[in-house]
């Protein structure tokens, strides 16, 4: 593995957009991972491999040096806690916000609110700096669900369109953090293939559309 | 727990089976041999002391990672250690009292509440070494050879040693007039070279330009000897004290390449490990296959204040356990030489066993029933009988 560089990307948007970017620093994949099964993914170059994972385990693969590269969501970075990895680029593709939303009647009430999410670090930090003292239920998707069915008061998710919320009858209320994804790069890689990997991050932050 | 659960350990706690226990004891003996031959003296600090000469001075990362317990005696808090470089600094300020320079090493496990990453161990066999009593570039050169002399020992090859100076940013972030709160969100960023984060921190922060165009360039501040150069022409308008911790660095890095001339050099100007109980240099050590550094260090020269007695102080600390891991001969099974004598009442028998285990032969006696023989003990030779003399022969 000593000469490989791994990048490790989350399919869908995130590797659509990501694509234009790597073919920027002249990486093209052999194999598209909506059609392909395989994990790892050859590219044009023999050195260099892209391993296709879930997105909230992209941050874990790059800390312990498993890719030396990766592009992550910056609410999976936020939610992961960013230690031990290096965010160098803000690469301006699969933008979102990360947002509160309740049912559209919601009242903010007394007592101790009950906030369904799956990014449980980011909600409880962001309450705290409220002042508000909250319960955070852990789920893994269809928060939407949550304020529905009386399991929560709100929910914090990222909301791209909005469209999801306003088919189910909720509405945003407060904006947590802007969200694009990152280029983030491990500790280690960055000093052992500093040269190689250097150049790729020059060549794709080059390539970013700023808007 | 159910019953068939008993034997689990804790999440990170592991124990060493023979084989690996051999190669961990074996280089123990190895590194502290070696680190005598330089003149450092071992000490054995204690596995637990109370909080207040744990903790001074180290800094809140630290505190997280100490398990704690009650003293039963006297109703103070005990932590168990999580790092026994405060340990032997309180050693070198409290209890030897020397003025000379002093070097010391140590080993001994750690327990972290967290793990920190050496390979998910929550119980690393830390050891290290350091020098007190000396404050400049040759006693960090010093043990910056020591720790490249490690990995020698340990077989550990293409090691990458990434040095920094925590004076170039805490003497920015002064210039600059940050307060303290600013200047450990700038420090939390850059630690993540967060770049888009740092610009528009930077630009809502009321500071000069110059400077802080400077700590923007931190986070850019990395790579081979060159960056040292690009420093310089960025650091023009810098504070004499940062334009002193470059040429510290400078100097630093030209005499420890002069003295090691294969080792491959890395500098990272924001890399600011331990800033809080660093007061100099500091560097890592690391591996192309490990995502992680290996081993680090630095020089704290504040620590024995807190103890009576400010001594300049520099050293290095790794993990034992992952040293051995990475080492070249890791999977090399280390060969068996031993003696099987038989079970045997014979009084000449006990003579030729200890004459034999008195120059280092390992002899491994029968027991009465057992039916495994020698190859089963892993015994390459035998005892035998022959006119009433006991002789070797092979297995």
């Amino acid at each position: 593995m000593n000469n490989i560089i791994t990048i490790a990307l989350s399919k869908g948007r995130i590797f659509k957009e990501t694509l234009p970017l790597l073919e920027a620093a002249g990486i093209t994949p052999k194999d598209d991972p909506e059609t392909s099964r395989k994990l790892i993914l050859d590219t044009n170059h023999d050195d260099v491999k892209l391993v296709i994972i879930r997105a909230t385990d992209v941050p874990t693969y790059v800390q312990y040096g498993a890719a030396d590269l990766g592009v992550a969501g910056k609410d999976v970075l936020m939610e992961h806690g960013g230690d031990g990895l290096y965010e160098l680029v803000d690469l301006h593709i699969a933008k979102c916000k990360l947002m509160t939303a309740g049912l559209n009647d919601y009242q903010p009430g007394e007592g101790r609110l009950r906030v369904a999410t799956k990014f449980v670090n980011v909600a409880r930090r962001y309450f705290a700096e409220q002042g508000k003292q909250v319960e955070v239920i852990k789920l893994y998707g269809s928060m939407e669900l949550g304020p529905i069915v009386g399991l929560s008061d709100l929910i914090v998710d990222v909301v791209d369109t909005g469209n999801t919320l306003k088919a189910n009858g909720l509405k945003p209320i407060d904006h947590i953090a802007d969200v694009s994804s990152r280029l983030i790069v491990n500790k280690a890689s960055l000093k052992t293939k500093h040269d190689r990997i250097q150049t790729i991050v020059d060549q794709m932050s080059k390539a970013v559309k700023h808007d | 727990m159910s019953t068939n659960e008993r034997w689990l350990l804790p999440q990170g706690i592991d124990e060493s089976l023979p084989a690996e226990a051999a190669r961990l004891e074996s280089l123990r003996r190895k590194l502290l041999d070696m680190y005598a031959s330089w003149g450092y003296q071992l000490v054995m600090p204690p596995f637990i002391e109370y909080l207040e000469s744990l903790l001074t001075g180290t800094g809140h990362d630290l505190d997280l990672q100490t398990f704690k317990l009650i003293d039963q005696l006297t109703g103070r808090s005990m932590g168990v250690r999580a790092d026994m470089t405060p340990q032997v600094a309180r050693i070198d300020a409290h209890r030897l009292k020397k003025d000379v320079p002093n070097r010391l090493c140590y080993i001994g496990t750690v327990l972290h509440t967290r793990s920190d990453g050496f390979g998910g161990s929550r119980s690393p066999l830390q050891v290290g070494a350091e020098i007190y009593g000396h404050a400049g570039v040759e006693s960090d050169v010093e043990v910056l050879c020591l720790m490249l002399e490690t990995f020698n020992t340990a077989g550990i090859k293409d090691v990458f040693v990434d040095i920094g100076h925590v004076g170039i940013f805490r003497g920015l972030a002064k210039q600059a007039g940050l307060d303290e709160e600013s200047e450990a969100r700038l420090f939390e960023m850059l630690q993540r070279k967060a770049i888009p984060e740092i610009e528009q921190f930077l630009a809502e922060l009321a500071i000069d330009k110059d400077v802080g165009g400077m700590l923007r360039a931190l986070a850019d501040l990395h790579g081979n000897a060159d960056v040292l150069k690009r420093a310089e022409q960025v650091f023009v308008k810098a504070d004499p004290l940062v334009k002193d911790a470059l040429q510290y660095l400078v100097t630093t890095a030209n005499q420890l390449q002069r003295r090691m001339k294969d080792v491959r050099l890395h500098f990272d100007l924001a890399e600011l490990r331990g800033y809080h109980f660093h007061t100099g240099i500091v560097f890592a050590a690391f591996v192309a296959e490990q995502g992680q550094e290996i081993a680090r260090g630095g020089r704290y020269d504040d620590i024995g204040k807190v103890f009576g007695r400010a001594r300049p102080a520099t050293g290095f600390s790794t993990d034992l356990k992952s040293l051995v891991n990475l080492s070249a001969g890791v999977n090399q099974v280390i060969s068996s030489s031993a003696i099987f004598a038989p079970g045997n009442n014979d009084d000449s028998l006990h003579k030729a066993i200890a004459e034999l285990r008195a120059k280092g032969e390992q002899i491994i006696e029968e027991l009465p029933g057992q039916t495994a023989g020698a190859a089963e003990m892993n015994c390459d030779r035998v005892f035998v009988q022959r006119d009433g003399q006991w002789l070797v022969e092979k297995a």
